[in-house]
């Protein structure tokens, strides 16, 4: 190997054709922009914000499965499991005997009762595989009547006195005190008054995981972050900036679902609004950092993809999502009030179906505020910047 | 405050630098120095150390020893100054396909102090009729070019460009060569890599060839030229001109360019 030359660079350069940098006057004397009076607009934070906001309006699967989905999802449980009023009640008679007429016309004043007829083998077959409740077969004189039905199963017992009512009463029975019955529904108690509030939980801690984690690690994957690292671009505006985009589409995501469930189904809001966005927000950012944390060291969107799929899948079922998160075994509770889906989602339906203020919520504050503080420090302690 | 300039210090020195990773020693004592207002090529066979030797520079990477200055400062002392002075081009960014060539200059060129303006650096790098298309829709070689003009915006001193023409069609190269051109004609420095022999006479004042995380020598393209003797190398092909820098290059490292 031979040894580096050193030569004046002055020789080589005279053979370079120059270019004049075309430039206009013009252009040269227009005023370079003063770094902190430059206009609102052109200030790094505002941008990388904009960015943010860009990249998410312009991809249109985001915003399906942040906004459209979630509707979707509520709307449909909604419906599928909304309340029809009383649920009626099958029952057979055996045809064929002395008192099979007078016990149908009694029957048939109650509405709620459902009656089908059925000759003795088919009605065995009828009350066997479950198509009724209760048989009835009248007695051979027109006083007695006899009950089949399975005394284990309560839907058969409610049977069994709702039948005899109206065979007593079509009988000529006179009920000795008057009775008048007041229907009510409450709304709260609803599955779907459940179901929104945990929702709302669900897509709080989806898209501030999803939305930080997936595009900070495509960022590194595609060596952007490392290009910005290049800049003098500050790391924590640039974190921030996923932090601004979050709350401007956090509000967005809470009037949607919220302003869905109440106006199509009338999911109560009891609590202040205020409190509810506060516990939003805090949800929030508390989910902001888990998200960070999970994007923190991944290289690849495939990476990723697991870690957040391996955070979220376990809350999505244990805390109370779809179901209540009572009936886990009484063991593991302690551990279920610990995670910080259960903690927004104990909040957001102590507010929204109890009218709970923000004190009353405090100890789920200080859970989701915990795991913010935790997991955003230790994200900044693991981030990797390339 | 950025301070001022001192023009009279060189660009860029590099002394006894060295890097490894896990078991691969990428820079081994490397020694460079580039003055104000050139353009300085690094060449050399892929693994050489080229890209970890500028990115050392870019402040991207530590050194495990040896010295770097660039326009005057240290990465340890001076980091926010020297990140406002460079201007820099990776080989693999991609920057993001939903944005606008225009809002991707005005993000970068939001982070700066003193930045230029963002349709006199379109124009600059003849982006002109693609400023509010996307990113996405771009070709290879406006990509490039917009990676170029993302490092103009900052109003850059110094311009490391790390194979900026690898992969382009001979129409987008030449367009590069100019915006390089131009940039140098304003008395700023350059340092690029390249694996075009022919890029590297055109556009470069002084070149270094690296192989082996060591420069095996440098000067200008004619200089290294003349000092080779190339009569035990067989001629590739019949000669239309006497010899050429990839000659230089296949006699010092005994490989051609593109070898691993």
């Amino acid at each position: 190997m031979s040894e580096p030359r050193s030569l004046d660079p002055k020789e080589g350069r005279a053979r370079i054709k120059r270019v004049p940098f075309p430039l206009t006057e013009e252009q040269a004397s227009r005023p370079r922009l003063p770094f902190m009076r430059r206009p609102f607009m052109k200030r790094s934070m505002v941008q990388l914000t904009l960015v943010r906001f860009r990249e998410f309006i312009r991809e249109p699967e985001a915003v399906f499965w942040t906004f459209i989905f979630p509707i979707l999802l509520a709307a449909g449980l909604g419906i599928a499991f909304r309340q029809r009023g009383p649920d009626k009640v099958q029952v057979g008679v055996v045809t064929g005997l002395a008192g099979t007429g007078a016990v149908v016309q009694s029957l048939a004043r109650d509405s709620t009762l459902v009656v089908t007829t059925y000759d003795d083998s088919a009605a065995a077959r009828a009350l066997r595989t479950g198509k009724v409740a209760l048989l009835v077969v009248p007695g051979s004189a027109k006083d007695s009547v006899r009950y089949v039905y399975d005394r284990g199963r309560s839907e058969a017992v409610n049977a069994r006195l709702m039948v005899d009512r109206a065979v007593q009463n079509g009988a000529g029975r006179v009920d000795a005190v008057r009775a008048t019955d007041t229907y009510v529904t409450e709304a709260g108690s609803r599955y779907i008054d459940f179901l929104i509030p945990g929702l709302l939980g669900m897509n709080l801690m989806g898209s501030s995981i999803w939305g930080l984690g997936f595009s900070i690690v495509t960022a590194r994957s595609k060596k952007l972050l490392k290009r910005l690292m290049a800049t003098p671009m500050s790391r924590a505006q640039y974190l921030l900036s996923y932090l601004c985009s979050r709350l401007v589409f956090l509000i967005l995501e809470v009037v949607t679902l919220v302003g869905f469930g109440h106006w199509a189904f009338g999911v109560p809001l009891r609590g202040s609004l205020a409190t509810l966005l506060l516990i939003c927000l805090l949800g929030a950012v508390s989910f902001g950092g888990l998200g960070l944390l999970t994007a923190s060291r991944a290289r690849t969107t495939e990476a990723v993809s697991g870690i957040m799929n391996f955070i979220m899948l376990p809350m999505w079922i244990f805390s109370g999502v779809f179901f209540s998160s009572a009936n886990f075994p009484h063991a593991v509770q302690p551990f279920i009030k610990l995670l910080p889906l259960t903690a927004v989602n104990d909040a957001l339906r102590a507010n929204m179906l109890e009218g709970a203020s923000f004190a009353a919520v405090t100890p789920q504050m200080l859970v989701i505020l915990v795991w913010g503080v935790v997991t955003f420090f230790a994200a900044l302690k693991l981030f990797r910047w390339r | 405050m950025v301070t001022p300039l001192d023009n009279s210090a060189p660009a860029l020195r590099v002394e006894g630098l060295r890097k490894a990773y896990d078991d691969v020693v990428a820079v081994d004592g490397l020694n460079l120095q580039v003055e104000t207002g050139e353009c300085f090529g690094l060449l050399g066979p892929n693994g050489a150390g080229k890209t970890t030797t500028i990115e050392i520079c870019e402040g991207l990477l530590a050194a495990d020893s040896g010295s770097v200055e660039v326009l005057g400062r240290h990465w340890e002392s001076d980091a926010r100054d020297l990140r406002e002075l460079l201007g820099i081009q990776l080989q693999d960014t991609q920057l993001s396909e939903k944005l606008t060539v225009d809002e991707t200059l005005t993000l970068f060129q939001s982070f700066y102090r003193d930045a230029r303006d963002v349709g006199e650096v379109v124009d600059h790098v003849d982006l002109g009729e693609k400023r509010y298309s996307r990113v996405g829709g771009l070709s290879g070689g406006q990509k490039q070019r917009l990676a170029v003009a993302c490092a103009l915006v900052g109003n850059p001193q110094l311009l490391f460009l790390d194979e900026p023409t690898t992969g382009l069609d001979p129409v987008s190269r030449r367009q590069l060569w100019d915006l390089i051109a131009k940039f140098q004609a304003e008395g700023k420095t350059i340092v690029l890599t390249t694996h075009y022999m022919e890029e590297a006479e055109r556009l470069c004042d002084r070149v270094a060839i690296v192989d082996h995380g060591r420069v095996i020598a440098q000067g200008t393209p004619r200089d290294l030229i003349e000092s080779v003797d190339v009569s035990h190398l067989p001629p590739p092909e019949p000669r239309t001109t006497s010899v050429t820098l990839e000659d230089v290059f296949v006699s010092l490292t005994g490989r051609t360019l593109r070898d691993e």
